[in-house]
């Protein structure tokens, strides 16, 4: 059980790696901006499989937070994508 | 292991297949409509799977209406995030979405080139 959550883990942590490579290459903003929006939502599984891994429940809490914030984050940037094109 | 725990853990496994289905999608796919299409729709599919999972392992009733929540919430915010930033760069000068190529019947190319990734870089 506790290897099977591991190796869950270790590809939540690969797909974060990899969704870094795009939030890094870009080449817009905008692609920047979905990768971190899918690179907070592999926190909020992450988050998740933590909790059943240590048997924390509390860690379900950080995880809407965490989902929180990153859609307050998304539209802000959608704002400043869309106020910078109308100058 | 009891069948509870069978079934959670093959919802978190089912969840973390979609976000890695999501993941190459958005390093593979051609231009950023085609990546957002990929990271919306795979990716709350798998973090709603994964969401589930964990909370069906942990079995009590605080933490499913916490993971309920944390379902509901996501489905709520990743379509509205998605259109934004969609509709922002949309209305930034992006070139339109290529139209469908016309119809085998029409062509009689069994192989149509792909169509060209949009130009998204007005947005920047």
């Amino acid at each position: 059980m506790t290897v099977l959550l591991d190796s869950l883990l270790a590809l939540l942590l690969l797909a974060v790696g990899l969704a870094s490579v795009r939030l890094g290459r870009g080449p817009s903003l905008a692609d920047r901006v979905v990768a971190l929006d899918v690179i907070s939502a592999l926190a909020v599984a992450l988050l998740a499989l933590a909790a059943v891994r240590q048997r924390l429940p509390v860690l379900l809490d950080a995880a809407l937070l965490v989902s929180l914030v990153s859609f307050v984050g998304t539209v802000a940037f959608a704002r400043l994508i869309e106020r910078r094109s109308d100058r | 292991m009891t069948a509870q725990h069978g079934v959670a853990m093959a919802l978190a496994s089912a969840g973390v297949f979609f976000c890695l289905v999501a993941v190459v999608g958005i390093l593979r796919l051609p231009d950023l409509f085609t990546r957002m299409h990929a990271a919306s729709k795979a990716g709350t599919l798998g973090t709603v799977c994964t969401v589930l999972g964990a909370a069906l392992f942990l079995g009590e009733w605080g933490v499913g209406v916490r993971g309920v929540l944390i379902i509901i919430f996501m489905l709520l915010t990743a379509p509205v995030a998605a259109h934004m930033i969609a509709r922002a760069v949309y209305t930034a000068g992006a070139t339109a979405p290529p139209r469908f190529p016309p119809s085998r019947n029409a062509t009689a190319d069994a192989n149509p080139p792909a169509p060209p990734p949009c130009d998204t870089s007005a947005a920047d």
